[in-house]
């Protein structure tokens, strides 16, 4: 009865993350950049969502920032909210951060040579985690451990445990990286390209894997990449970034059967595709991303947008709901 | 393009249909890395990264090298160019060998046959500026007068798409995309008959590599120079290529025109590349084929058929025996090397 009613409200609270005007800041040797400039989005609770764009756009930086793992110096944070179930993430302590991350909150990266150490075994690292944010032995964390090795899909878990990050390979890290992360049950898995390090039959493995886990843990996902493929396949709604804002943001089959925005029109058009028919020309986006120390005042796309008006030069458009659809977009002329 | 039979030998150059003769010919070539550690330092193992692969190339065309990482593509592509020499087999640029050439010969076939690099980061020297970067090769080859080089790296830009500005400038006021540009100046330099382009675009974000892959394409139709495109990204492939090949530890698996590889595909380690890749379309739902494990080492390579412990197709003769390129289904030009494919 309790189970059930617990249930229910899960679903009608479904509002897990919601960040809110975010404006992040890194200070150069050149002056300050502004990585994230005022990102709002929310994520439901069991609910996947991409966060695309390209190198630089801010969405590793918008990652960090919900785990408090913003540099600093150079980085802060400079405004806005981050709730993680109503609770302000970016008004807490350290410590308090510290009982957060791993536990409500995980996060893989691109590069899992470089996220595990690697003079420790794999099974020391996972019993690390384990123990950090349960009341568990070290014979329960290491049966924990294994538990966790073998629902990632890796043979031979009680053997593998023993063994260095460096006796593993790519696909074989980036699963570790997994079961670490989801070892003690987070609600929410920030995953920061965790696929583009390998190759592409270990790739399809590994999201099949990550998919598989997150409707089996009811966890929610954002799932960071410049890969719109992977998008296609893994999300439920994806939000498009540039140069720190979010210029689009839709359910995934509203995104790619109608990009409103020009910039995720000609993102869309410009990914060679597998077909029939070998295009002449791809078509391409003209131009450049902008310098972050030398943003344009209004839109951050009018330079290299071929439908720019007077007015995206002055102001910058704000993302706004586009009437009788479930898309926002940041554009004076949608498509 | 075609295989060049192994009976048949290298005695002959190898015509075409039309009868003219293939820009480049590769004739079962070989690389392998010799491991220290044995006893007097004598080399205990090979690490076989190209093991016996061979295909010809005529003016003007691309052909498109996919394999997974450490399956030995780049390795070929330096193996052809000589900048790592081979262990074993020939190549020959215009039917003549590289490997009967002296340093100097060498050095002067080279004026043909040009790399771009995939980190344009780390491949252009963070101390000179873009005017010495592009003109190096015509200083090395000591073509034209300093005000002929002047003009030429000035054409050369304009090819590529950049401002004239750009000349006094250093590679770290540009982008990633613009700096491949500069690469592919320098390629350019000595209007070669033959770039090798070692996954040009991978570290490249999609709106720019597009530029880059169009820039290709139209040096290609321009200039007449062939390519051979490597890259692990199966759509890039397809859309620069004329032909393809599918390496996989060392060897090519399977090779055909671009049209009839993807239409269709015959090795199961093809088939299984070909519904790995992501398509960005949420409409679309994936049929994959599930490979599992992973690539085995290079250092010990699975008896029989390289891919038979991830093949989900696999029969006895494939632990056994190695399988021969050989003519599959379909085209004239479409090899296969798996047992199965009669």
């Amino acid at each position: 009865m309790i189970a059930m009613t617990a249930k229910a409200r899960a679903k009608s609270s479904d509002i897990l993350l919601s960040v809110r005007d975010l404006v992040v800041e890194f200070a150069t040797d050149q002056g300050i950049v502004r990585a994230v400039d005022g990102v709002s989005f929310t994520i439901k609770a069991g609910e996947t969502v991409g966060l695309v764009g390209e190198s630089g756009c801010g969405k590793t930086v918008t990652g960090l920032a919900i785990l408090g793992l913003i540099p600093s110096p150079p980085g802060r944070i400079v405004s806005g909210s981050i709730e993680l179930q109503g609770q302000d993430l970016t008004q807490l302590s350290e410590p308090e951060l510290r009982k957060i991350r791993g536990s409500e909150i995980s996060m893989i990266f691109q590069e899992p040579m470089t996220a595990l150490n690697p003079v420790f075994r794999i099974g020391s690292q996972m019993i690390d985690v384990l123990r950090r944010h349960q009341q568990l032995s070290k014979r329960q964390a290491h049966a924990a451990a294994i538990e966790m090795l073998a629902k990632v899909g890796i043979p031979d878990p009680a053997v593998r445990i023993e063994e260095y990050p460096h006796q593993l390979s790519g696909g074989m890290r980036q699963r570790v990286m997994i079961a670490m992360a989801l070892s003690c049950g987070p609600k929410l898995l920030i995953a920061d390209e965790p696929t583009t390090a390998l190759d592409v039959t270990t790739q399809a493995q590994v999201i099949e894997q990550i998919i598989k886990l997150q409707s089996e843990f009811g966890m929610a996902m954002i799932l960071i990449t410049h890969d719109l493929g992977v998008v296609a396949e893994t999300c439920r709604q994806a939000i498009v970034m540039y140069c720190g804002s979010v210029l689009e943001n839709a359910p995934v089959t509203e995104l790619f059967a109608h990009p409103r925005h020009p910039y995720t029109l000609g993102l869309l058009g410009s990914i060679p595709r597998l077909q029939a028919d070998r295009q002449t020309k791809l078509p391409i986006i003209s131009g450049m991303v902008p310098d972050l120390l030398h943003l344009p005042s209004g839109c951050r796309f009018a330079d290299r947008c071929n439908k720019v008006m007077q007015q995206c030069r002055q102001q910058r458009p704000l993302l706004g709901a586009l009437p009788d659809t479930s898309t926002k977009v940041a554009c004076y002329d949608p498509h | 393009m075609t295989p060049i039979d192994a009976n048949l030998g290298f005695k002959q150059s190898q015509l075409t249909e039309d009868g003219s003769q293939p820009l480049l010919e590769v004739h079962e070539l070989k690389k392998y890395f010799p491991l220290q550690g044995g006893l007097f330092g004598r080399p205990r193992q090979h690490l076989k990264a190209v093991d016996g692969v061979s295909f010809s190339l005529n003016r003007g065309r691309t052909l498109g090298l996919v394999g997974e990482s450490g399956c030995g593509k780049s390795t070929l592509g330096r193996a052809i160019l000589y900048l790592q020499p081979p262990s074993a087999g020939q190549v020959r640029l215009r039917g003549q060998p590289l490997s009967s050439l002296s340093n100097a010969g060498l050095m002067a076939a080279r004026r043909d046959m040009q790399i771009i690099f995939q980190d344009p980061y780390a491949s252009l020297s963070p101390r000179r500026t873009v005017a010495q970067i592009i003109r190096e090769p015509l200083d090395v080859h000591r073509i034209g007068n300093s005000a002929e080089r002047r003009e030429r790296v000035e054409e050369l830009l304009t090819i590529v798409g950049m401002r004239q500005n750009s000349l006094n400038r250093y590679p770290h006021e540009f982008s990633g995309g613009q700096r491949q540009r500069i690469g592919i100046a320098r390629a350019l330099a000595l209007n070669p008959k033959f770039i090798v382009a070692d996954e040009p675009v991978s570290a490249l974000d999609v709106s720019v590599q597009s530029q880059v892959l169009n820039l290709i394409d139209r040096l290609k139709a321009e200039q007449n120079i062939a390519f051979l495109f490597i890259s692990h990204d199966l759509a890039v492939i397809q859309h620069v290529s004329d032909d393809v090949a599918v390496m996989y530890l060392g060897k090519i698996v399977e090779q055909a025109s671009a049209r009839d590889i993807y239409a269709h595909p015959q090795h199961p380690y093809t088939r299984a590349l070909l519904s790995a890749i992501p398509v960005p379309d949420p409409r679309h739902k994936a049929q994959r084929i599930a490979l599992t494990g992973d690539v085995p080492s290079p250092l010990n390579p699975p008896a029989g058929c390289p891919f038979h412990a991830r093949c989900p197709v696999v029969t006895e003769l494939c632990r056994t025996d190695v399988p021969q390129l050989k003519p599959g289904k379909g085209e004239a030009t479409h090899f296969v090397a798996c047992h199965l494919v009669e």
